[in-house]
């Protein structure tokens, strides 16, 4: 480190030469030319300020345009309707996504309400029970779990249900949200080890040799001190999986109307619900691609709701930045 | 110990070491499933390729004389279509974290990186939907254009798509998804470069150019590197936003612009899963065993890399 420093010391005049004749090491690696004139450095600064902001601009572009077009378009059909009827026998105009809304919320629900348990306690004994070795394991096999694309995770929910039924045209929204697990579960024991982890040994040294038992300890003292952190994780992974397409596609399936029941026949979701008005228009697209936008609108709130009520949570229970 | 202690609960009784033993267990258990979990999906996947992997010439979708000639297009088109996209994603997010940590007053600093972070929350379709009805209509008259002028170039070779579902807009598309997660790992990496390298930089004269390039981009080597890898993992699974945004085929083509494009594998799940039966969808489970194990390999490589960095300071 202190070698690439040295070249800023002479930066104001030209180095001397060494016997060989040639400039000394440091001044020729890195590819900074210390003899240019402090004009060219001044060009070049500029240039790369310039750089930089344009390339925060050019980022931010696609995001402008995507939320403008998705609120301008979005709110063409984000109506009562919308809120409250199905697709079942719409064929042109109307028409809406309760179905897909109800499939969504059940599918999310039940993937929270697997995903939560096995999620915190895999964390809880990655971080207060196993060894190192074999919580530094645990870790590496949710990383790699993190790596599994979304439609893998659907393949194996699809792989694993068509065997247990014997049936290689078996969907439901039970096993969307098998799907759904697999891609939530990493996401919420890596924030809740971090969390953890931030709880002071000294919390635990103190109920321990008060002579709690280790289960009280955790579940008196670690768990409601990150209590603030656990709640923001688990809301961020509901978040990050509640806008999954693919894997529902493919395993919940579609379906034009309501289904209350997530363990038999195919189930809307409202990710799918946008997908298939944009993949499967009518003769007159106009209303499909309304109600796709509308769709992308409703889905783009949520998520927004949930990642501020995380933020609120965490600001609430002051133990995230 | 006499009885009276024991009595206020200090020290242990019977029914704590039941709490103990059942809390223990229950713990151990989620952990145990977990690595069960992951286990599975292997095995089922595997148990459910087997068929297509084993097919005969003929059985399997396209006609395709094997499985690996049916892979083959898809996979060429994943990882390219990925490559495009970190071509595109890596300046930019090196820039954008740069301009956060190093360029941007401190207060905005943080609004920007919730901005960021905003990108990242935005569900797959709904960028695919903006793909495909906003971006592909605007750049298609730019594809025409460099088909017409530049179409010497390979990558540039007509005829021009007229829709501009191209592997190009895919790949943009990817590569505006993959910008967030990149962007926060730079932007971590860049924030804990040696702040005293940093100062004794500009104090000795250097410009804030001159600092970022001594000070900040050779501490910061690794974990460029490591964003990339995770960027490009990302880029490989991804599915609606491809499936929406290009028009398939199952060809070998590198040309960016025509309306014949290589599919991914992902979005060839997507597209044909819901028709599929027998020996085909086999046949998908088998293609979704090769992008597993193909993100496996990308995403181990970075968590080595990122080790390998801790290690070396």
């Amino acid at each position: 480190m202190t070698t690439d420093l040295a070249p800023a010391i002479h930066a104001t005049r030209p180095f001397e030469e060494d016997l060989t004749g040639r400039a000394p090491k440091w001044a020729r690696s890195g590819g900074l030319v210390i003899s240019r004139s402090l004009a060219a450095r001044r060009m070049r600064n500029r240039i790369a300020t310039i750089a930089v902001s344009t390339a925060f601009a050019l980022a931010l572009l696609p995001l402008a345009s995507l939320l403008t077009t998705t609120v301008i378009q979005g709110l063409g059909r984000f109506d009562l309707a919308f809120f409250t009827q199905s697709m079942r026998s719409v064929v042109g105009e109307g028409g809406g996504a309760l179905h897909a809304i109800v499939g969504t919320l059940e599918i999310t629900g039940t993937a929270a309400l697997i995903s939560v348990p096995v999620g915190v306690l895999a964390a809880i004994y990655v971080a207060e029970y196993a060894r190192p070795k074999v919580s530094s394991l645990v870790l590496g096999v949710v990383d790699v779990m993190m790596g599994i694309p979304s439609i893998v995770a659907g393949l194996f929910a699809y792989a694993l249900f068509s065997l247990l039924f014997a049936d290689a045209g078996v969907r439901s929204g039970f096993i969307g949200a098998i799907a759904l697990s697999v891609l939530m579960i990493p996401v919420v024991v890596r924030s809740s080890v971090e969390f953890l982890r931030l709880v002071p040994g000294e919390l635990r040294e103190a109920s321990l040799a008060l002579g709690v038992p280790k289960w009280r300890t955790v579940t008196r003292v670690v768990v409601p001190t990150s209590f603030g952190g656990l709640t923001t994780g688990v809301i961020l992974a509901i978040a990050r999986v509640i806008g999954e397409t693919a894997p529902l596609l493919i395993v919940a399936g579609f379906t034009a109307s309501m289904n209350y029941n997530p363990f038999s026949d195919r189930m809307m979701s409202l990710p799918v619900f946008v997908y298939t008005q944009y993949a499967a228009q009518g003769p007159d697209p106009v209303p499909f691609l309304e109600r796709a936008w509308a769709g992308a609108l409703v889905l783009i709130l949520i998520v927004m709701v949930l990642n501020l009520v995380a933020r609120l949570v965490g600001r609430a229970f002051g133990r995230v930045r | 110990m006499t009885a009276e202690t024991r009595a206020h609960g200090l020290a242990p009784t019977g029914q704590d070491r039941r709490g103990d033993r059942v809390f223990g267990g229950a713990v151990r258990a989620a952990g145990v499933t977990i690595v069960v979990a992951l286990a599975a999906v292997g095995v089922f996947l595997v148990a459910q390729s087997l068929p297509a992997l084993l097919a005969d010439g003929g059985e399997l979708p396209g006609a395709a004389p094997s499985f690996l000639d049916y892979v083959w297009p898809l996979a060429f088109g994943t990882v390219w279509s990925a490559t495009l996209a970190l071509a595109i994603a890596t300046p930019l997010a090196v820039g954008i974290a740069l301009f956060i940590s190093h360029y941007a007053p401190r207060r905005l600093a943080q609004g920007l990186g919730y901005v960021v972070d905003l990108l990242a929350a935005v569900p797959s379709v709904v960028f695919g939907l903006w793909g495909i009805l906003v971006l592909a209509p605007l750049v298609q008259p730019l594809y025409a254009w460099l088909v017409d002028n530049l179409g010497w170039f390979p990558l540039f070779a007509g005829p021009a798509s007229g829709t501009g579902r191209t592997v190009l807009t895919a790949a943009i598309v990817l590569a505006v998804m993959v910008l967030p997660i990149m962007t926060a790992i730079c932007r971590e990496v860049f924030l804990g470069t040696p702040k005293l390298h940093e100062e004794a930089a500009l104090a000795l004269g250097a410009t804030r150019w001159e600092m970022v390039r001594m000070a900040v981009l050779p501490a910061a080597r690794g974990g460029i590197v490591s964003a990339i890898m995770l960027g490009l993992a990302r880029a490989l699974g991804e599915t609606m936003a491809v499936a929406m945004a290009l028009s398939p085929a199952l060809v070998i083509d590198f040309a960016l612009l025509t309306p014949t494009n290589p599919s991914t594998i992902a979005a060839n799940i997507a597209l044909q899963f819901p028709e599929a039966s027998g020996i085909g969808g086999n046949a998908l489970l088998a293609t979704g065993l090769v992008l597993f194990v193909i993100t496996l390999v990308v995403n181990i490589v970075a968590r080595l890399l990122v080790r390998g960095r801790r290690g070396n300071r």
